[in-house]
This record gives structure tokens, sequence and C-alpha cells, in this order.
């Protein structure tokens, strides 16, 4: 494994790293037990679950949406399942209850 | 062909041709704690400061620990950066001695050498600045103010070099330098000094345009590989720093070895030493080579990457080596640090001195020329006796004696 | 009131400056404080972190989580580096090494063991002189980088791995200690404290400690599943009850004028707090009273300081 990795000259000096946000390549998806699935009916947009999110996890994307009962929203939110770590928050702090945890299954 | 440079001749104790330097260097950030013997440096260059003279951030910290703290961020974030402390401030500042050259930062510092508490001690010999010897700083010794001040300028080249990129440590005889006078050239105009050591600007800093993560957390997949950079730092620091002082010596006409020898040539018997003693043992070598005794000096000015090339060349012809420390590596049989350092050197050469370990001056013990006479004539017997102490001497403690 | 920058969370900025793939502990807080700290500061920022969970979760080498330039280097000094960032920034800027007419956002970052405890003279010399960097406290109430112990700002009767509860102790001896009143007391611009469950508060005092001229310093709390011992999806419900329980009071100080920024007309009784956390798990009823008691003596001293009650009665 360690004959895969960079030698001492190809890293950079002091071990600075060059490539900001670079954490994105690890994904911490893999942690997650239960996973949020949110109810795009129910969901108010309030941005709470995208506020509180440790994560980033919670995207905001320019999804339009119409409910059933005819309310339109400009934008929808949605879960990013490669980094959600499954923690809840969002789901707990849902004033709409629009969130739902969902056992994970493999 | 470069334009003269004027100098001006100025009664100078070391730490005021140290804020010279600095001055004459262009530094933007200087961080330091008083402490004695080094507080007249900072004092100095506060003037300098204040007076317009030197246009640079002073950072009044509340500790030593908080002076190299504030060095690595300022330095960081792409500043040419001074601190100046002495005995307990570089033990307060050990922690960060080595993170600062772990993130390959080019500081400078310079260090009124002090024996370290307890019992206190305001007082020189070199236990603080051996003391820091694997932290990964490249470390000089030197013997004058006029030394002090061309080494600060070095020390700058030597550090942001982008083969070194390493932080310095310039360290000179605290009281015995750092507060008596010699004359002192200074340039006139700080110009010339500026263009020998311009400001780089290549090297990777905390730039918002180019964001970075400095210090980052390293698995034991990774740590090893970005130490050992520092091990090639610090053999590329040794070319570097010749190479900077035959470009001073071009271009200033002053010019310091790494190691500097006096009437070594012909001589059966060395005496080692650093720092402003040198002067001391010089005197005494006159006065013993007056006497009939071959005997000659050396100087080391360079500790850290050790100049073991050019100490291996100055010393194989004799056949007694006196390595005089002004430290001591407490329950080590050789305890004087440069003496074990030579000793394992001479572990691989067929044709080697004798070599004897002498621990002097220690908490500032006076050492008059008569101490490297005897020394020496113990030295010369020892050696016809074929019994060459295999543990280091303490010269001159009450109590002990040797014959 | 404080300076309304952002009257909702839609007027946030969308930019994401700590990227996701951190290693902070499923529901930590800290990662929610420190998103919003960063997109409060923007790109033009520059960030010293002290170690801690913090520092470690975002920076295993090769990775890192931060978008905006960031350096660590040791526990105790983050404040000390800032002082150095700032002055280098000063100096190169008057130089013209750098562009003078950018503004730069010098922030420092410690935990509670950083900032209360090894780090507080690096941060109280920092305060003194007056640089103008923005010092963030994310205050999880003991060291939990190394394993949960007790620091200055563990609250007493929380049980950490050095204050084990049993026959003679019952968790930390004494009370936490009241930081942001001694950084106040060095009467720098701004000093508040803030909790991640008010978004909208905690994010208006980042803006106003950016902004203010010299030292700020915002104290936040930061709930910790791992150590505080619950669900990792209470976090947020349990830094609310932290406020609504007088717990926690979200004040801010500028320019030496007071204010309660988050008022709790009706106050509930501590032990909703309590009973929500493991780490008190030993205490009995008798025991919460106290804390009680300590904390009606700290609403009773934070309204006389107002002058008004601003934080109410115990209601449940």
């Amino acid at each position: 494994m360690s004959s895969e990795l960079p030698t001492w000259k190809e890293i950079p000096i002091a071990g600075t790293i060059l490539e900001p946000g670079n954490s994105v390549k690890y994904k911490t998806g893999d942690w997650r037990t239960f996973r949020p699935v949110i109810d795009q009916e129910k969901c108010v947009r309030c941005l709470f679950c995208w506020a509180y999110c440790p994560d980033a996890a919670v995207k905001i994307v320019e999804k339009p949406y119409r409910t059933q009962s005819g309310r339109e929203y400009q934008f929808s939110v949605e879960i990013d399942y490669d980094y959600c770590k499954g923690c809840g928050i969002c789901a707990n702090e849902c004033p709409a209850k629009a969130i739902q945890m969902v056992e994970e299954v493999k | 062909m470069m334009p003269e440079v004027r100098w001006r001749r100025l009664p100078l104790n070391a730490n005021y041709a140290v804020a010279h330097a600095v001055k004459d260097s262009d530094v933007d950030v200087v961080a330091a704690y008083p402490i004695t013997p080094q507080t007249t440096v900072v004092e100095k260059i506060s003037e300098f400061i204040a007076n317009g003279e030197l246009d640079a951030e002073m950072i009044h910290v509340e500790s030593e620990h908080s002076a190299l703290s504030a060095c690595v961020g300022a330095s960081a974030a792409g500043a040419r950066v001074f601190t100046a402390t002495a005995a307990q401030g570089l033990e307060l500042m050990h922690e960060i001695l080595h993170i600062a050259s772990g993130l390959r930062l080019p500081i400078v510092m310079t260090i009124a050498t002090r024996a370290l508490s307890a019992p206190i001690s305001i007082w020189c010999d070199y236990s603080d600045v051996m003391n820091a010897r694997d932290a990964s700083w490249v470390t000089m010794f030197v013997s004058s103010a006029q030394e002090a001040y061309d080494s600060v300028i070095q020390a700058f080249k030597i550090a942001e070099h982008p083969d070194v990129l390493l932080p310095v440590m310039v360290a000179y005889d605290g009281f015995i330098m750092s507060h008596t006078y010699e004359p002192v050239l200074v340039a006139e105009d700080p110009a010339p000094i500026r263009e020998f050591i311009p400001k780089r600007r290549d090297r990777i800093v905390l730039d918002p345009e180019k964001p970075v993560t400095m210090g980052p957390i390293a698995m034991p997949e990774w740590y090893y590989e970005i130490k050992y950079q520092q091990v090639e730092a610090m053999k590329n620091a040794y070319r570097v720093v010749k190479e900077t002082i035959d470009e001073f010596a071009k271009r200033f006409g002053r010019r310091y070895p790494v190691v500097e020898t006096y009437r070594l040539e012909d001589a059966e018997i060395g005496i080692l030493t650093y720092g402003a003693i040198y002067g001391t043992l010089r005197e005494a070598i006159d006065i013993m080579r007056s006497k009939g005794m071959k005997v000659g000096a050396i100087k080391l000015r360079l500790w850290r990457p050790f100049p073991y090339e050019e100490v291996l060349q100055a010393i194989k012809h004799l056949k007694l080596l006196i390595v005089a420390d002004r430290a001591i590596s407490y329950g080590a049989r050789i305890a004087g640090p440069v003496a074990l350092e030579i000793m394992s050197l001479l572990l691989y050469e067929s044709e080697r001195p004798e070599v004897m370990s002498v621990v002097i001056g220690i908490g500032q013990r006076t050492v008059t020329e008569e101490d490297f006479e005897q020394i020496a004539k113990l030295g010369a017997k020892w050696l016809e006796e074929k019994r060459i102490p295999r543990e280091t001497i303490y010269w001159g403690v009450r109590g002990v004696t040797y014959a | 009131m404080p300076e309304r920058y952002y009257k909702s969370l839609r007027d946030l900025p969308k930019e994401e400056y700590l990227a996701s793939g951190h290693r902070l502990c499923a529901g930590c807080a800290a990662g929610t404080i420190i998103r919003h700290l960063l997109k409060v500061a923007g790109p033009n920022t520059i960030v010293v972190t002290a170690t801690g969970c913090l520092e470690v979760a975002t920076t295993p080498y090769p990775l890192t989580a931060w978008r905006v330039p960031w350096i660590h280097v040791a526990f105790e000094n983050a404040a000390s580096v800032a002082s150095g960032v700032e002055a280098a920034i000063k100096a190169l800027q008057r130089k013209g090494l750098i562009d003078p007419s950018k503004r730069i956002n010098i922030i420092a970052i410690g935990g509670d063991g950083g900032t209360y405890d090894i780090g507080f003279q690096a941060l109280s010399g920092m305060l003194e002189r007056g640089h103008k960097v923005m010092y963030l406290l994310y205050d999880n109430e003991a060291y939990m980088n190394t394993g949960i112990q007790r620091s200055g700002g563990t609250p007493q009767f929380a049980w950490t791995t050095t204050t084990p509860a049993g026959r003679v102790w019952k968790g930390k001896h004494q009370p936490k200690k009241p930081i942001s009143d001694i950084v106040a007391a060095h009467r720098i611009p701004y000093v508040a404290t803030a909790n991640p469950a008010y978004v909208l508060d905690m994010v208006n005092k980042f803006r106003r400690a950016l902004e203010v001229e010299g030292p700020s310093f915002v104290h936040v709390i930061q709930p910790c599943p791992t150590g505080w011992r619950f669900d990792p999806s209470k976090s947020i419900e349990i830094a609310k009850l932290a406020t609504e329980t007088g717990m926690w009071i979200n004040w801010e100080l500028d320019h030496g004028e007071f204010r309660v920024t988050v008022p709790v007309p009706k106050r509930k009784h501590v032990k909703h707090y309590i009973r929500a956390q493991g780490r008190f798990r030993h205490l009995t009823d008798e025991d919460i009273e106290k804390i009680q008691e300590y904390i009606n003596k700290e609403v009773e001293r934070i309204n006389k300081l107002v002058g008004k009650e601003v934080i109410g009665p115990l209601a449940e």
C-alpha cells in the first residue's frame, strides 16, 4: 500500500495541502445507519435542515416544486447522501415533520 | 559592477549590532519579549520603528511562547520576521521551535546565550542554545558584534532560500558580547543590504487568492516523509550557508567560514571552541606559541547543519583535539555537545586525533588565557602518557582537580 | 436589538467554505457553527485554529475541509499566531507587498481547552494589544479531542473521564469559569455569546464581530453528542434547551452596550436540560436544584445588568 503513496519529494513542502476543500473526496455517507428522507409535499422550505446540518449535506437545489394543494416553490431541498452522516438533526428540527429517518439496508 | 558600499563605523554591542541588521534587512514583523541579556535588541528595534527608521509591525507579546507563535503566524502570512531571546525564553519557545521548522518558515532569531535555571543565572553559557539542537533550525555561533550584524543579514538569505526554507538562529555570548562595545561597520544606506536579500514571493503563504491548509494532522503513513523533507533541507542548508558566505564576502568584503582556524597548520594540539571565548583562545595560542608549544585554535561557526567536512579537514592532522564546550549533557560520559558530535564523526576515520572533552565557562565562570594554557599542558602530558581521559573534564569546579 | 444583517435564513450566503467530508462526529454542532462563521466571513479570510476536535477532524492529511487559507500551530497559541498573521497583513499592505485595499478577516478559533485553559494567556495578550482579530470559542465543555476530560469550561456536576461520578465525587466540583465576562473585562469592542440553535442571532453576531475595529470574541455553546452523552439528532434541541432554561444566555456587549439578544419570557426548569444528557445522569433532583439556584442567581444578575426582566421567571 505504502508504495502507491507519494514520496517525500512529491509531497508539497511541510505537508501543506494545496487543494482547498478536497475533503469532498472522502465520502462520509458510509457512516450512516439511518437516512433522512424529505417529503417534498410536506416540506415548507424553511431551511432549518439546511442551516443546522453540520456537514453541509442538505442542498438547496433549483428545482421548482408544486404541491398537490397547489403551493408553488421556486426551489427544493435535498439530502446529499454522499456526505450525510445520518445524525438526524434535520429530522429532529423539521417544524413540518417532513423528514423521516429510514433505516439503511445493505 | 555593483556600487561600492559605504560603511559607518559605530561603537555597538552585539545586541545593537543585531538591531541594526534587522533594520537594514527591512524586516516586516518583530515579535519579542524582554529577557536579560537580550533585552536591548528589542529596545533598539523599537527605537528604530518609533523613529520611522524601520517600517515594521512590533508585536509586544506577553511571553516568548507567543513571540515565536506570532512569528510563525506572520511568516506564514508572508512577512519577513525576526525575534530574539535567551535562556528561559528559548526554553518557553521550545515547542514552537519545532513547529516553525516543521512548517518550513524562514524566521530569523538571535540568542544572547545564557545559562539555564536553576539556580537562576542571568550570565552566559551555551546550555540554552544547545538544548535547541534537534529543533531543525540552522544554527550559527558568532564571535564578534560585526559578525553578529553580518550573520543576521546572511541568516535571512539562508532561511528564505527556496532549497532551505528553515528558520535560522544566530547565537552569541550573553553579556560578554551582548553588553560589550566594539567598533562595527554598518551600512550607511541600507539599500545594498536589501538588494543582497531581496524579498522573495516564491514560497507558499496564507493568501486568500490561493487558499492552502498549513499544519494538518499527518497519520503514520505521511508524517515520516514530511519530516524527511527537513533532513534534505538541512543538507541543502549546508551548501547554501557556504554559498551565502562566499556571496557576502564578494559583495561586502567580510568572510566568516563555517570553521575558522588559527595557527593550526603545523599544530599538534588543537583547541576547538565557539562564541566570544574564541578571542581568548587565540590570545592563549599566541602565548603558548611564544613558549614553543605547537598549538592552534579552531572556531566552530556553524552548528546545524554540522560542517563535518570542514571540521575533519581542519583536525585530521592533529595528535590531540581538545573541545572546549560551554554546556553540559548531564549523565553523558562525554558531556560536551560539540565534543560528542566530533567523536561520532571520527569513528569513521582511520587516521584520527585523540579527543579530549572539556567543559568550561558554565554560568559565565571566567575563562582566561591561563586556563587554556593549563588545559593544553594537561592534554599534552596525558597524550604522552597515553591516558587521555575517557570522560569529560569539568574545568574550574572547586573541589575537582585533575593531574 | 442587535444589528440585523441577516433577517431570514434565506439571506445567508449559499457558498460553503467548510467542505463536506470532514470527520467531525455525526451531529457535532461544531460543523454547524463553523459553516456559518465562514459563510459570513467569505473568501477573504485567514483562519487560525488551535489544536482540538475541529482541527483534527477537518485536516487529516492529505485532505482538508477548509476552502479559506488555514493554519494550525499548537494548542495554546491560536491568539498569538493570529496576532502575527494580522501584523503581517498590516505590514505587507502598508509596504504595498500585497493589495492594500483588500479587507482580510483574521479569525482565530479555539475550543474550551484552548481558550479557558491552556490558551488563556495568549488570548489575553491578543486582546490587550488590540489586534483586529475575531476569536471564536466553540465550547463543548470538556477536552473532547483527547476523550472527554474536564476543562475550565466544564459545568459543575458534569461527568467527564477525569471528574467521574463515584461514591465521593459527583462529577466536576467547580462551576464553569465565566470566560466571556473575563474577556469583556478587557474592554474590547465586541463580545458576544451565541447558540447554534439560534442561527440568525449567531450569524448576525459573527458579522458584527468581523466588522468592528479591534479584537472581538464570540463564545458559542457547542453540544457534543459524544461527550455529553445524547443522541446525535438532539444537538440542536439540547442547545435550544440550554437557552430556554437560562443555562446559556445569548448576549452581546457592543462597545460597552450590553444586550440580551434572545430574551426568554418564560424559563423552563433546568432539569429539562440536565435530564436530556448522560453526563448528568448521576445527579439527584436535589443536585439539580443546586444548579437551578445557580441559574436563578445568574438570571437575576443579567436582568439587573440589562435593567429589565429579559429572562423571565421559571414557568415549567
